[in-house]
């Protein structure tokens, strides 16, 4: 017996004015799976995350959680249906403080101001940011900001979680933490993440499976070693023609 | 049917000196991204300057025009630079007040200065009329009218074929690739708010043919600069010319038709139809 | 009191609280009927104030149009008076719903067709007015020439037929100052609080939090609305005569909406503050004015301060006088 995998994205498509920015792409996230989307900038991934979590509505194809059809919802109802997610330019509510930014993503699962700012503590304890819990949002460095946007996604309650870049602009020691941090998250709440980054060494540690897009279309999938060693991706990334292997 | 042409082209004659007003706020708010609630306030303050130069110096206003331009193209230049400048990227609410703080402070002016009384100015040409095929056109009309058109055209010939004009255009599309590229945004801004200041200096000088000068009355042309602009559509010039006939020709005819008294609700109807259903405008770029 | 000191209220703040309302109570028992008269405008705008700061200061909505509501507020109350002998207090309740229903028609506008920012304003603006021109030319409340109020002239204050004595006003004024300070702080601790700020903040991460963006402008909106015809009915029976003009006119908006932001926008005394210092401003110019007899110096001096203000205190004057009187010390 099968289980349905949590996410199902099968044959979407977005076209912008001349640009097919997304062009039949499909993949599956596994329930508590990590998933990463990478390819050249680009490529489309921050346009399939935008499809996902509702930003945007696709030309085609079909978008499923849980075995529900998501795509077109409006992107606060996606989020109640269990998408979480963070921007790859990160969008902190500026003035609140850190711990009012992640209570208002709490919110989504309490009408209780205590019982949301015990949950936003706790996620806040998680991902390193309790001692800046009564700083402003715009104070913050720029990777407490995206760990603050990954906090406020995951204070909705999420069961998939899109991380747009997370890593970006971190020292390797900082991203091995951070590496750590999620996939402890995912294991204890049995969350499914997909993300994508350009940070190959978090990729590689963090994913259980990898999904390559190159000019909207997928070119390739499967565990990070496979990937890895795929010429197509190697030429993709490093501009020459694919050879085949 | 004679009469009501005549009107028609009286509020579109009229309507070119509005479009020419309108077109320094919507070059304002192009190019810097910000409402010149001073617009009326300015205006008010040029059109007393050339009742002065009127009165002191029997100077008429189309030839203290070009005087009176100029004068508030370096006020203008200054207020942007010393003031404005540093709440171009502040919030709205702040930008709001301080120009409005402006506008107060040069309107009290002008009725510390002149009183609250209404004054008008005298040419000699005030009751002459021309009449083409048929259509009486009141000679101070067609000058305010043609002077308008020529500021029109000249600020037009400025952003089109000069250096600098060129380069508040590429301001306007996108000004942090403007810095890049080497351009003083600061400086261009300046001379921008400077340009607006010299339509509302330019069309000030006109409207005070056709009508009386009085402290209160900057609100009330703030508010319609506002209108013709965003009918008209912001950012784009034809659009404020267009936007000022429209409205000069529908105020004309809605006083005849309707109760003169209700011309500006007939306005501000439309005002709302407009930003709800096609904010860009008639002739603006997508919002 | 413990429900407006529940959360976290430094003590020094709350003894500055309790203090000022504390001479707020007792003013009228001393002073003259002009200080009190004063005052009373002073708590109307203060009042006035904190509605609008819950759709601006919160919620992130600029509305320059808010003479809208106190007009519909006034003129519906006190027509249904003039005409129906109708009680303020019922009266009220029907300025209120129209006022609401205004809101929510412009809010809901607005939304549908995406008309954010600047050009939202300016759609506030041209509501007003339109509504102005449109009350200009109604007979049913006077039209131009106004809408009057018969007033009675009694011994005793009535309060339930809103009549009365400048004192009467000052103390039902207090109580609805001090009713929506409490309202803002129950709300600003709770979810919808929460959500207005973020909303404010940032539309779209709003959104991927799962805020429903418009329903809780739409609420914003109709709170505000609604709570600014209290005052517009208030005000009917106060001044018991109405213009359009003076109701509904641009010049009454930008009144509204200059004190919150001298005294301190998505705060939650600034507006009270900001209330103060204009009115008394304003006061000071007329009889400076008076004296002198130039026609203008006061606006001219109230232009300035205002530039002043704007240029030195951005932010406003409350978070600058908090951080003199240390009001943010000695957290519980």
């Amino acid at each position: 017996m099968s289980i349905r995998p949590l996410l199902e994205v099968e044959g979407l498509s977005k076209r912008f004015g001349g640009l097919q920015a997304v062009d039949g792409v499909s993949f599956e996230v596994p329930h508590g799976a990590i998933v990463g989307l990478i390819g050249p900038n680009g490529a489309g991934k921050t346009t399939i995350f935008n499809l996902i979590a509702g930003a945007l509505r696709c030309d085609a194809g079909s978008i499923r959680l849980d075995g529900v059809d998501i795509a077109g919802l409006r992107p606060d109802l996606a989020c109640g249906a269990g998408i979480g997610r963070t921007f790859q330019v990160v969008r902190p509510f500026s003035t609140l403080t850190v711990l009012d930014n992640v209570m208002v993503g709490a919110f989504k699962r309490t009408r209780s101001t205590v019982a949301a700012r015990r949950a936003a503590s706790q996620i806040l304890e998680r991902l390193g940011l309790a001692e800046k819990a009564g700083a402003t949002a715009s104070s913050l460095t720029l990777p407490e900001r995206k760990r603050l946007e990954a906090a406020r996604a995951l204070a909705t309650g999420p069961k998939l979680l899109l991380l747009d870049e997370v890593m970006a602009g971190l020292r390797p020691a900082e991203i091995d933490l951070t590496v750590r941090i999620f996939a402890e998250l995912s294991r204890e709440m049995g969350l499914a993440i997909l993300l994508t980054e350009h940070v190959m060494r978090a990729v590689m540690a963090l994913s259980h499976h990898i999904v390559v897009v190159h000019h909207g279309q997928k070119i390739c999938e499967g565990t990070p070693e496979k990937v890895a060693r795929d010429p197509q991706v190697i030429a993709c990334y490093l501009g020459t023609a694919p050879t085949k292997a | 049917m004679l009469t009501f042409v005549n009107i028609v082209v009286a509020g579109l004659l009229t309507g070119c000196v509005y479009g020419l007003m309108a077109l320094g706020l919507s070059v304002i708010f192009g190019v810097i991204r910000i409402i010149n609630f001073a617009h009326g306030a300015m205006m008010v303050v040029a059109m007393y300057a050339v009742l002065v130069a009127n009165q002191k110096f029997g100077l008429d206003p189309l030839v203290a025009m070009p005087l009176i331009a100029a004068g508030l193209f370096l006020a203008g230049y200054a207020l942007q630079r010393g003031v404005i400048n540093r709440y171009i990227t502040r919030p709205e609410h702040e930008q709001f007040l301080l120009l409005l703080a402006v506008s107060i402070i040069l309107t009290s002016s002008t009725l510390i200065a002149f009183g609250p009384d209404a004054r008008s100015v005298h040419v000699d040409y005030a009751y002459d009329s021309y009449e083409i095929g048929g259509v009486l056109v009141d000679k101070v009309r067609a000058l305010a009218a043609l002077g308008a058109i020529s500021g029109v055209a000249a600020l037009w010939a400025f952003f089109r074929f000069t250096r600098t004009g060129k380069s508040i255009r590429a301001c306007a599309d996108n000004h942090v690739g403007a810095e890049v590229v080497g351009l003083n945004v600061k400086q261009l801004y300046a001379v921008t708010f400077g340009i607006g200041a010299t339509c509302v200096g330019a069309s000030g000088a006109l409207l005070l043919l056709l009508v009386d000068v009085q402290p209160y009355i900057a609100d009330d042309y703030t508010l319609l600069a506002f209108i013709i602009v965003i009918i008209g559509g912001l950012g784009s010039m034809p659009g404020a010319l267009l936007g000022g006939l429209l409205v000069g020709a529908s105020e004309a005819v809605s006083g005849f038709v309707i109760m003169p008294s209700l011309k500006s609700m007939f306005s501000f109807g439309v005002l709302i139809i407009v930003l709800l259903v096609r904010p860009q405008g008639l002739l603006g770029r997508h919002v | 009191m413990n429900l407006l000191i529940s959360s976290a209220v430094p003590r020094r703040s709350a003894m500055a609280l309790a203090s000022f309302v504390a001479v707020m109570l007792v003013v009228p028992l001393f002073a003259g009927n002009y200080v009190v008269s004063m005052l009373v405008v002073v708590l109307f705008s203060a009042y006035i104030g904190q509605a609008w700061n819950l759709m601006m200061g919160y919620a992130g909505q600029l509305s320059l149009g808010h003479a809208l509501y106190v007009g519909l507020g006034a003129y519906i109350s006190g027509a249904l008076f003039v005409h129906y002998g109708l009680p303020p207090w019922i009266g009220m309740l029907a300025g209120m719903a129209v006022a609401g229903l205004a809101g929510v028609v412009i809010a809901a506008l607005s939304f549908r067709f995406g008309v954010t920012g600047v050009y939202f304003a300016l759609l506030t603006i041209a509501f007003a007015e339109f509504t102005r021109i449109a009350f200009n030319h109604f007979a049913w409340v006077g039209g131009s020439s106004g809408l009057y109020l018969p007033v009675v002239t009694l011994t005793r204050d009535d309060i339930v037929h809103l009549r009365g004595s400048p004192t009467m006003f000052y103390y039902v004024l207090l109580a609805l100052t001090l009713a929506a300070l409490a309202l803002s702080h129950l709300l600003l601790g709770r979810r919808m609080g929460f959500y207005w700020r973020a909303i404010r903040e940032d539309h779209e991460a709003a959104q991927a939090a799962g805020i429903d963006v418009f329903r809780y402008k739409l609420a914003a909106v109709a709170l505000s609305a609604t709570m600014t015809a209290i005052a517009g009915a208030l005000m009917a029976f106060y001044d018991n005569n109405l213009y359009p003009d003076t109701a509904f006119g641009i010049s009454r908006s930008l009144d509204i909406i200059t004190a919150p932001i001298i005294g301190g926008l998505g705060t939650l005394f600034g507006p009270i503050l900001g209330a103060f210092v204009l009115t008394m401003l304003s006061e000071t110019m007329t009889s400076l004015s008076a004296n002198l007899g130039v026609n203008g110096l006061k606006q001219w001096i109230y232009g300035a301060t205002l530039l002043a203000i704007v240029m030195l205190q951005p932010a406003g004057l409350w978070p600058w006088l908090k951080t003199l009187l240390r009001l943010d010390e000695g957290k519980p």
